[in-house]
């Protein structure tokens, strides 16, 4: 017996010990699938399996009382399409999301170029401009469903107050034009936290010296944002407007608490048309071919987008 | 043509003191390095000369003109920075050509003076290039013919080198050189690196905690350090410092020979001196140990050329001297040199 196997026993608990901490979970090939499982599990559960399913009630004929699913081709589509109601519906949510888009892109840049700098206060700012995004959206369109409240709208007395109207005031939800005012408003009210905090992060990822350098250059305000700042955060600008827009074409909460489409179909974009067609009618496959009518343009949109971002991003 | 000139200037972050009371005058046409350890205060002093920071007190002067409240653009100077700066997403023609457009430069004079400044430092070639398709050395001659492009009065550089790897660095550093004797442009060097600095500057001004310790001509700093902090932080090994009595003795390692193999004929103080290691760096042996007799055990480095033939090994006592000349004295409690020797 040398000394080395006299050694043995103690090495071998050691090893054993190391062994046995040795599991599942040091494996990659178990490891990545056991991690990302639940994610994958999500999307197919939530996201895909209704996706799939409205892309088939698209092509049906089913209804909620269920019952048939026969296939019928495009029928509903082409029904839909010719229909005034979404012709007005496809204008709308057009007008509707690049009006939003573009005050939010210029709000949302002036912002966050404000909240960038230092000053009192500036915490406080940040948290009540963050407020819209972060507190429940159907609490927020209630309250300005008061604001907007044909005999207590507090627009109204402001203005009244100030002098600048006399008697009734605004209907603000109940005529046309201002319906859809009001509805942009609401909504840019709601997008513009997240859009400018994108662009917050944009922002701080330019170094310092990069600004100092154009400081000492001779660049003022103007050329400096343009010539500098802007290029440089023109691919997460992009990002940022491009959830924006998906936000937009696809959500109608704000619509559906303001003016459920109203007045006349004024403010009835897509997505909310295909609500009360689908859902409150009860006739899902058309429903399903309106909400699904925008998806390809949706998705040429993104790709564009994505690789432009691709294209113009800086090191 | 400028000088600049800081008058008693001082910054603070509320209670920290970055820069303490500086007064400086660069001559016209200088190359004045600000050479200090990281934290000193160096580049703060430069950033205030630039105008990305104010003052708390003092006053700034550049070219005889008060600017305290101008901003950068306004200040007649160009800076380069560590990173460089570059605009990413310009190509390196723009990159140059955009302190011109600011400067609202006849646009048909742009091109052609875009050309010099890139002609200026070789990078004519490079001109529809991205910064990101650049190596550093590239990207260090854009921002210098950037900086240079639109012919300031006075050139801040905020250690422009320091990105760059060692033998590029050795390189640029004449390049950088060369060019400012060139054109003679007022310039303001900040590095933390003392070989840089003792290569590059007509003068060195040596920072700590936000005050200058010491201004002169590399010479001077070098052989006549004004503190005990100038004489560490300045060669490499730093000066030896020893306590002796109520002084500090200092002499620098090149002059702390084995007895007898000095050249000069002045008379010479002889040390014991016990070896604990041997460096052998091929043009020199660098020598640790201790001094014995009445500078019980303090630590000293000596530094042999390889002109030096004898043979020293470690772990035993040899006699070493330095000439009476390169003796330096210190007060003890303000660290400042005393000109002659104390009693």
């Amino acid at each position: 017996m040398d000394s080395r196997e006299q050694t043995a026993p103690a090495a071998t608990d050691l090893a054993r010990a190391q062994r046995r901490t040795v599991s599942i979970i040091d494996s990659e090939r178990w490891l990545g699938p056991l991690l990302i499982g639940p994610a994958v599990l999500y999307i197919v559960l939530l996201v895909g399996l209704p996706f799939f399913m409205a892309l088939y009630y698209s092509v049906s004929n089913t209804t909620t009382g269920g019952g048939t699913l026969g296939f019928v081709g495009l029928r509903n589509f082409t029904g839909v399409v010719g229909t005034p109601r979404f012709q007005t519906a496809l204008k709308n949510t057009l007008i509707f999301a690049l009006l939003s888009q573009t005050v939010i892109l210029v709000l949302s840049n002036a912002l966050a170029l404000a909240l960038q700098k230092d000053f009192h206060g500036k915490r406080l700012i940040r948290f009540l401009i963050l407020l819209p995004w972060v507190a429940p959206i159907s609490i927020g369109t209630i309250a300005w469903l008061w604001i907007f409240d044909s005999t207590y709208s507090v627009l109204n007395w402001t203005l009244r107050m100030a002098g600048l109207i006399q008697g009734q005031g605004f209907m603000w939800l109940g005529v046309p034009h201002l319906a859809m005012g009001s509805v942009i408003a609401v909504h840019v009210w709601r997008q513009l936290p997240l859009a400018t905090v994108i662009l917050l992060g944009g922002l701080s990822s330019i170094p310092q010296d990069i600004h100092d350098a154009a400081a000492v250059d001779g660049a003022g305000f103007w050329r400096h944002y343009f010539q500098i700042t802007l290029p440089l955060i023109l691919p997460i600008s992009l990002v940022a407007l491009l959830f924006g827009l998906i936000f937009t074409f696809t959500d109608m909460i704000i619509i559906y608490n303001l003016t459920r489409g109203g007045p006349y179909d004024s403010t009835q974009v897509l997505a909310s048309l295909a609500f009360y067609t689908g859902i409150a009618g009860g006739d899902l496959a058309e429903g399903a071919a309106i909400a699904l009518f925008l998806f390809p343009l949706l998705l040429a949109v993104a790709w564009g987008f994505l690789r432009i971002a691709h294209r113009t991003e800086v090191t | 043509m400028a000088t600049v000139e800081t008058r008693g200037v001082k910054k603070y972050y509320g209670d920290v003191v970055a820069v303490n009371g500086v007064d400086l005058v660069t001559k016209d046409g200088e190359f004045l390095v600000l050479l200090g350890p990281s934290g000193c205060g160096k580049t703060t002093l430069l950033r205030m000369i630039a105008g990305f920071e104010t003052p708390s007190a003092g006053e700034l002067v550049i070219a005889g003109e008060v600017v305290n409240d101008l901003p950068p653009r306004a200040r007649k100077i160009a800076m380069v920075f560590q990173s460089y700066a570059l605009y990413p997403h310009m190509t390196v023609f723009k990159n140059i050509a955009f302190p011109l457009k600011a400067q609202r430069v006849a646009k048909a004079a742009i091109p052609q003076k875009v050309e010099w400044a890139a002609s200026l430092f070789g990078i004519g070639h490079l001109l529809h290039r991205k910064p990101r398709e650049l190596s550093g050395g590239e990207r260090q001659r854009v921002a210098l013919a950037r900086a240079l492009v639109r012919e300031p009065a006075v050139f801040l550089l905020d250690e422009p080198l320091s990105n760059l790897d060692a033998q590029l660095r050795a390189s640029a550093r004449d390049e950088l050189q060369q060019f400012q004797r060139r054109i003679g442009t007022t310039t303001i060097y900040v590095t933390h690196d003392q070989v840089e600095a003792m290569g590059l500057g007509d003068r060195i001004a040596v920072m700590k905690a936000g005050t200058v310790r010491q201004i002169g001509t590399p010479q001077e700093i070098y052989h006549e350090p004004a503190d005990t902090f100038v004489a560490r932080f300045v060669g490499s090994p730093p000066m030896n410092l020893v306590q002796h009595q109520n002084y500090v003795l200092g002499f620098r390692p090149e002059q702390f020979l084995p007895k007898g193999s000095q050249n000069g004929i002045g008379s010479v103080i002889t040390f014991p001196f016990r070896v604990t290691r041997v460096e052998y760096l091929g043009a020199d042996r660098l020598l640790y140990g201790t001094l014995g007799g009445a500078f019980s055990d303090q630590k000293v480095i000596a530094r042999l050329p390889s002109t030096v033939t004898v043979d020293i090994k470690s772990e035993t006592a040899y006699d070493f001297s330095v000439e009476d000349k390169e003796l330096k004295f210190f007060d003890t409690s303000t660290e400042l040199r005393i000109s002659t020797r104390p009693l």
